[in-house]
């Protein structure tokens, strides 16, 4: 096996990086102060192609792979969560089940709008009471004449109020639910009876917004369902699975930076006449956290590239999203920790990537749900 | 017909990492990633904006190195460059820039004579941050036999794209030239910021064309290329020691500046 990126990935890694270093990082303190929704960033993104990136060249992508778009999540978040969250979101939530389950006029008439950036994607499918069991949820679809009636709302939307296009999982049978009673649907933000809600206030990634939407008699041609009818748990199943890459990727590039930070830090800091970098006990901690972030890297690598070849990545997806959670939590833990009171200040920006971290353990499925997948797998149900 | 416009780029090690041996004087290129020229990336922005605005423009970057330039050659079709053409030979390496514009020109000329014309307009970046001569694009010039200007930091072509008026920078100033095409203009950072590369770009760059030439293919005089062939001799190269910091006075007025000027250079027995 040959254990590296190809020299396009390689590229696109060090493109997406300078990019980051010179766009990014300027920026992403006053975009968490001023929750300010990134919108340059976004334009320069556009103009790169990221925003089809691992779609095909024949339907208006840019023609790369998924483990390219991984990487790319990973040099984003290293920069500025909050651009990797409203990226990440756009590609694996709204664009990706378009492209797998779109019909051809739905494909049509949206990605190539959606691959150029001039239209931005989100996803509904949370509800006050349906988290990770969405079988609870509230929100219906029903049909009438020649348009679908949707009734309902849904929370923690990210991109809320800034996307075109949402794809909206909603009830279409209160009695098969999961087994056939669910299914997807894409929904416009200029559709009659769509508005968006209360905002969130969140303590992390805050230039990303996150919104309740409302969706009140909304009604929208017979001809948005995405997929066949009933296909909606199979498609948010679908979403979850990729979006665990694009998570642990998150997760990475946020673990990279504070260890990067806190190195650099730890060879300049003296105490007791001596750089804490020359301390024994500091040097093995350092030595623990690049072994987890590595491992971590490689987890998600492998879930990325299972999906390129069209293996079963379920099991992985959750491995990576779980370690790689874990990893971005004690790592940023540490690096406020290693950087004294300094940590503890805003001004040196390990605190930011701190609360970043946080939702890779959330975000996705909780890491109690990871750990079922991973079991399953192993022990059967 | 297409106008046709050529830019000489180097791969060269990334600076932002790279560090000197203090013991031999020579780069630790170990695990640095190699990049495309700063100033040659300035050129092929230059170029590309013109192939932006223009109608059938059609741009060439040349290089010669090793043939991991290709990878570099890659970035380059990345932002926008329709097609490249790289001089890698044993017989090359070693060359000083007096050997290399030999190897260069040849290249050139071979890509004139399959494209059936000269170029248009011949762009490179001012100088190399690996070597810092700022040599080879005069040379080139010089070789091709075409009018140059060197440090460019503005340029507008006129409509009939024959003629280039050109703002260079000099240490104390600038100047305003007009110059016919075809001629060589070195490029400066000031002249523009580079694009970033494409997605799309960076996975196609394999289908464009990439040709990869040897000495051979080119016709070059062996006896003017290579080590052989060049007239520099390096005895020694090393990092000057950094200069200390400088001092800014300031005062209400311009006595009150320079007297403290004054005093300063007193108290250090200067005057």
């Amino acid at each position: 096996m040959e254990l590296k990126l190809s020299i396009e990935q390689e590229i696109l890694k060090r493109t997406v990086s300078k990019f980051a270093a010179e766009q990014l990082r300027p920026i992403a303190s006053e975009v968490d102060e001023e929750h300010q929704f990134p919108y340059e960033s976004l334009e320069t993104m556009k103009k790169m192609g990221l925003m089809g990136l691992p779609f095909d060249c024949a339907i208006g992508g840019s023609g790369a792979d998924y483990l390219s778009f991984a990487v790319v999540v990973e040099e984003l978040a290293k920069e500025c969560a909050t651009t990797a969250s409203i990226y990440a979101t756009h590609i694996v939530r709204c664009c990706y089940p378009i492209v797998k389950y779109g019909t051809d006029k739905q494909k049509e008439s949206l990605l190539r709008k959606l691959f150029s950036g001039e239209y931005l994607g989100a996803f509904g499918m949370t509800e006050p009471n349906a988290g990770t069991d969405f079988k609870s949820q509230l929100t219906t679809a029903t049909l009438d004449g020649d348009s679908w009636v949707l009734n309902g709302a849904k929370f923690f939307v990210t991109n809320a109020g800034f996307a075109d296009v949402y794809i909206i999982i909603a009830i279409t049978d209160k009695e098969k639910l999961i087994k056939g009673g669910i299914s997807a649907f894409i929904v416009k933000n200029t559709d009659e009876g769509f508005s968006i809600g209360t905002s969130e206030n969140k303590i992390g990634r805050c230039g990303c917004p996150t919104a309740e939407i409302v969706l009140q008699n909304c009604r929208i041609p017979k001809n948005r369902l995405l997929g066949n009818l009933g296909d909606g748990a199979n498609i948010a199943k679908d979403i979850a699975e990729f979006g665990r890459i694009a998570v642990a990727a998150q997760a990475v590039g946020i673990a990279q930076k504070a260890f990067d930070m806190t190195v650099s830090y730890m060879k300049e800091r003296k105490q007791f006449g001596k750089k804490i970098s020359q301390f024994q006990a500091l040097q093995f901690e350092i030595a623990e956290i690049i072994t987890n972030i590595e491992a971590a890297r490689l987890l998600m690598y492998k879930a990325a590239y299972l999906k390129d070849v069209g293996r079963h990545y379920s099991r992985e997806a959750s491995m990576a999203k779980l370690f790689g959670a874990k990893t971005a939590v004690s790592t940023t833990n540490a690096a406020v920790r290693l950087h004294g009171g300094y940590g503890y200040m805003k001004d040196y920006h390990v605190e930011r990537l701190m609360r970043d971290a946080k939702l890779t353990e959330i975000d996705e499925g909780s890491l109690e749900l990871q750990k079922m997948i991973i079991s399953t797998s192993v022990i059967g149900k | 017909m297409a106008f046709n416009i050529l830019v000489c780029a180097k791969q060269v090690p990334d600076t932002n990492v790279i560090k000197i041996n203090p013991k031999t004087g020579t780069l630790i290129r170990d695990g640095v990633a190699s990049i495309l020229n700063n100033d040659d990336a300035n050129a092929l922005e230059e170029a590309l904006r013109i192939k932006d605005k223009y109608d059938d423009v059609v741009v060439t970057v040349a290089s010669m190195g090793p043939p991991q330039a290709q990878d570099m050659l890659m970035e380059c079709i990345a932002m926008g460059a329709d097609n490249t053409v790289l001089i890698s030979d044993r017989a090359v390496g070693g060359s000083d820039t007096q050997a290399t514009s030999n190897a260069l020109v040849a290249t050139i000329k071979k890509a004139e004579k399959e494209m059936g014309k000269p170029f248009d307009l011949v762009f490179a970046g001012r100088q190399a941050i690996d070597g810092d001569t700022a040599q080879v694009g005069p040379q080139v010039a010089e070789k091709l036999d075409i009018p140059q200007v060197t440090y460019v930091e503005e340029l507008t072509l006129n409509d009939a794209m024959d003629e280039c008026t050109v703002k260079r920078n000099m240490e104390d100033g600038y100047e305003i030239i007009k110059v016919k095409t075809p001629c060589m203009l070195t490029a400066i950072k000031e002249l523009n910021t580079p694009r970033y590369m494409t997605v799309k770009g960076i996975f196609t760059a394999k289908e464009k064309d990439m040709k990869v030439w040897s000495a051979a293919d080119v016709e070059v005089d062996l006896e003017t290329v290579g080590l052989e062939a060049s007239p520099t001799n390096v005895f020694r190269s090393f990092t000057p020691a950094p200069k200390g910091k400088g001092v800014m006075l300031s005062g209400n007025t311009d006595k009150e500046v320079v007297t403290q000027l004054l005093v300063s250079l007193k108290d250090k027995h200067i005057i």
